[in-house]
């Protein structure tokens, strides 16, 4: 298959791997934003292939983990309520509120449905005038043009009974936070391609300079991943902190302009709350006030719900890689994916899902050992 | 199943309603069967959690299997409900090593659903049992009322023989033996979720639904040395190979780069963020078998037009007993976990 095969090559693979074995000469720590991009690490065991100085760290790019637990209790609130349709991304269904989840919420009658476009929710809701359809807006920036569009439409086409739960989170924002932690090991970022694809690279060039700590643009195959520990292994080798696009053949400079100009018309930047780490200042995407009557928080009334985490959960520590999974006493015992302390653990992007699907074997041998 | 401490410490978790996971053929159903249907059915048949019960009655050996079809959209490019219903229970019986011979089939039919899709699943259920030589010879027929049912459901009941020397069973894998697939996997399952959202694709897939009694039986005059089979229905490869290092205590080493997986197949599970390991199959069996007729095994197969693209895949091995593994094409291994519950389209 084009643009796939090429990039899972076995003999390429080989050869940058052998090329970051030659430039290494001292440890560093590398951190790949994106929860896709920690699933192909896991799943090929890229880290496995590259010398133990370079300790790849995971970090908060999982769109469903760090959307807050207080949101997900918002969204079982509106799901079951009778005159609803609420629509979602696959993957938040199961993830885990204070008292229950949007498949319980489905089991117990809820019409909660799966879908794969907001654009699909739009359409629901032009087919059932007299029930309430909302759709959970959540992501990075990479699901913030489709969900703005979604809403623009709603509002082309007259529609009263369409709304988003809108909890968009944004990727130089947290960057920056890592960067400023006291706690920081990161030495240099693997950023995140489809954010980019949206955006471009253009905001990076700021965090570059401020904190002169190398970025490279990265993809999500096997290929593209080794390509870009080999950029950022040769920049830190060199003393060098720029900004680099491994990923070009998606990522261009400015990014998809035409989709930026959309979430700049239907959203606006404000403070974020992220799960597991807490409020992030101007790290989100909000409803603009011209688009309220779009704004499922405010028709349904659930804008002041707050909630707490499961105290025994590290995912703060894993989403802003200070910690592994499986330094986590409850991974694979207490919290699995059939019973979720934490969104890492559900959401297919998950870094703690990511170690559970593929690691778990290497990690429970050890422990018997 | 004394392989499962090294995997799942954590105790069953009382669960107040059931959900669709319980369904999926994963970590869920397997819960379900172990915790609520074999403390209250048990015996030896059961315990022995095979796709089908084969049964002594004085000389002859019976196989006796049972499956109910729910599929939505009900009709689907390959095959529909009615084939489904032949096929499913067909296969089950065969993987036993079962000649089928007898059906029964019963309906859970929605008040409303037209007569004419109704003449069609029947015409086609028909047809399909004439192709695969077995009869329908009892049945029933429900209706439930408007809103309680989705259309049709059906439920089919096989019956077969199975010749004198045939012993095939999930828990007869031994270290050493080789795991043979026969074609293409993902079929099904795409072509059912295409169809269900609306996805096209440049060249549209197919379900593989088809009776796979005919490839057995083939196998089984190449040789004797098969020591099960299994159909790879719901949950995919990877539910069905689990349960086999499960219940046999060994471990599954399969290699990715032998899976033949369609390009259609492999472009829609990429973008829809799906594992093509665990996607359902209708029309394709997993064996494994003595090393040492491998290949012949292999050969007779692809002469078999449902086997035109067998392969062996992997290895059965004494280490990492109770796992299935995968070498990836960089030469890495990493685990082929059951999944919990259905695989979840992800966010982006």
């Amino acid at each position: 298959m084009r643009y796939i095969d090429e990039y899972r090559d076995p003999k390429i693979a080989q050869a940058l791997v052998d090329q970051i074995h030659a430039r290494v000469t001292k440890p560093w720590v590398l951190m790949e934003i994106c929860g896709g991009q920690t699933h192909t690490l896991m799943r090929y065991g890229i880290d496995e292939l590259i010398p133990s100085q370079v300790e790849l760290v995971h970090g908060p790019g999982c769109p469903v983990c760090v959307t807050p637990i207080e949101v997900v209790d918002k969204a079982v609130e509106i799901a079951s309520r009778p005159d609803v349709i609420f629509v979602s991304y696959g993957d938040m269904l199961r993830v885990p509120g204070t008292k229950s989840d949007l498949f319980r919420v489905k089991a117990n009658g809820g019409d909660v449905r799966i879908a794969y476009s907001p654009m699909e929710a739009v359409k629901i809701a032009q087919k059932n005038p007299a029930r309430q359809v909302v759709f959970f807006g959540i992501g990075f920036e990479t699901t913030a043009p489709a969900n703005a569009m979604a809403v623009y439409k709603a509002r082309s086409l007259g529609l009263t009974n369409f709304s988003e739960l809108v909890s968009h989170v944004l990727v130089p924002p947290a960057i920056r936070l890592l960067l400023n932690s006291p706690e920081n090991r990161v030495q240099g970022f693997i950023a995140p391609g489809h954010v980019c694809t949206v955006m471009g690279f253009w905001e990076y060039k700021a965090l570059v300079d401020e904190f002169h700590v190398p970025i490279v643009v990265g993809g999500f195959e096997p290929v593209d991943l080794l390509e870009a520990i080999l950029m950022l292994v040769a920049q830190l080798e060199e003393g060098r902190a720029e900004v680099e696009n491994q990923y070009a053949r998606s990522v261009s400079y400015q990014g998809n302009e035409p989709a930026q100009r959309v979430v700049e018309q239907v959203f606006e930047v404000a403070d974020r709350k992220w799960r597991g780490i807490g409020t992030i200042p101007m790290s989100g995407l909000r409803l603009r006030p011209e688009f309220a009557a779009y704004d499922a928080e405010k028709i349904f009334g659930v804008g002041e719900m707050e909630a707490a985490e499961p105290p025994e959960c590290i995912s703060a520590q894993v989403l802003q890689g200070l910690k592994k999974p499986v330094d986590c006493p409850a991974f694979a015992t207490r919290c699995t994916p059939e019973n979720p302390l934490g969104a890492p653990m559900v959401s297919a992007e998950g870094a703690c899902a990511a170690y559970y699907q593929y690691r778990r074997h290497a990690t429970s041998l050890v422990c018997i050992a | 199943m004394s392989t499962l401490t090294l995997s799942c410490p954590t105790p069953a978790i009382a669960r107040d309603h059931v959900s669709l996971g319980h369904g999926s053929g994963g970590k869920l159903s397997a819960e379900l069967m172990r915790d609520l249907f074999l403390p209250v059915f048990r015996n030896p048949t059961l315990e022995r959690m095979d796709d089908q019960a084969v049964l002594q009655f004085g000389k002859s050996r019976v196989a006796f299997t049972t499956d109910s079809f729910v599929v939505k959209p009900l009709f689907f490019p390959g095959g529909d409900i009615g084939s489904l219903a032949v096929h499913g229970t067909v296969n089950d019986l065969a993987m036993g090593g079962a000649k089928p011979l007898f059906l029964s089939v019963a309906f859970i039919i929605e008040e409303g659903f037209p007569m004419y899709a109704l003449q069609r699943i029947v015409d086609s259920l028909g047809r399909a049992a004439a192709a695969c030589g077995v009869q329908i010879v009892t049945g029933d027929t429900k209706v439930v009322d408007k809103g309680s049912g989705d259309g049709v459901f059906i439920n089919t009941t096989g019956l077969g023989v199975v010749a004198e020397g045939v012993s095939l069973s999930a828990s007869g894998a031994r270290p050493g033996d080789a795991v043979i697939l026969s074609g293409c996997i993902g079929d099904h399952g795409i072509a059912i979720l295409a169809e269900r959202e609306g996805l096209e694709f440049e060249s549209p897939v197919e379900s593989d639904s088809a009776p796979l009694h005919g490839l057995v039986a083939d196998m089984l005059a190449a040789t004797r040395a098969i020591r099960c089979m299994r159909d790879p229905t719901r949950g995919g490869v990877s539910s069905s190979l689990n349960e086999i290092a499960a219940q046999s205590g060994v471990g599954i080493l399969i290699e990715e780069q032998a899976l033949p997986i369609r390009d259609e197949v492999r472009g829609a599970c990429e973008m829809l963020g799906l594992d093509p390991l665990y996607v359902a199959n209708e029309g394709k069996l997993l064996a494994i078998v003595d090393p040492a007729v491998a290949d012949r095994l292999v050969e007779a197969m692809r002469k078999n037009p449902l086997g035109r693209e067998a392969r062996r895949i992997g290895t059965v091995t004494e280490s990492d007993a109770g796992w299935v593994r995968m070498r990836t094409p960089l030469g890495t291994t990493r685990i082929v976990d059951m999944l919990a519950g259905d695989q979840l389209p992800r966010i982006c």
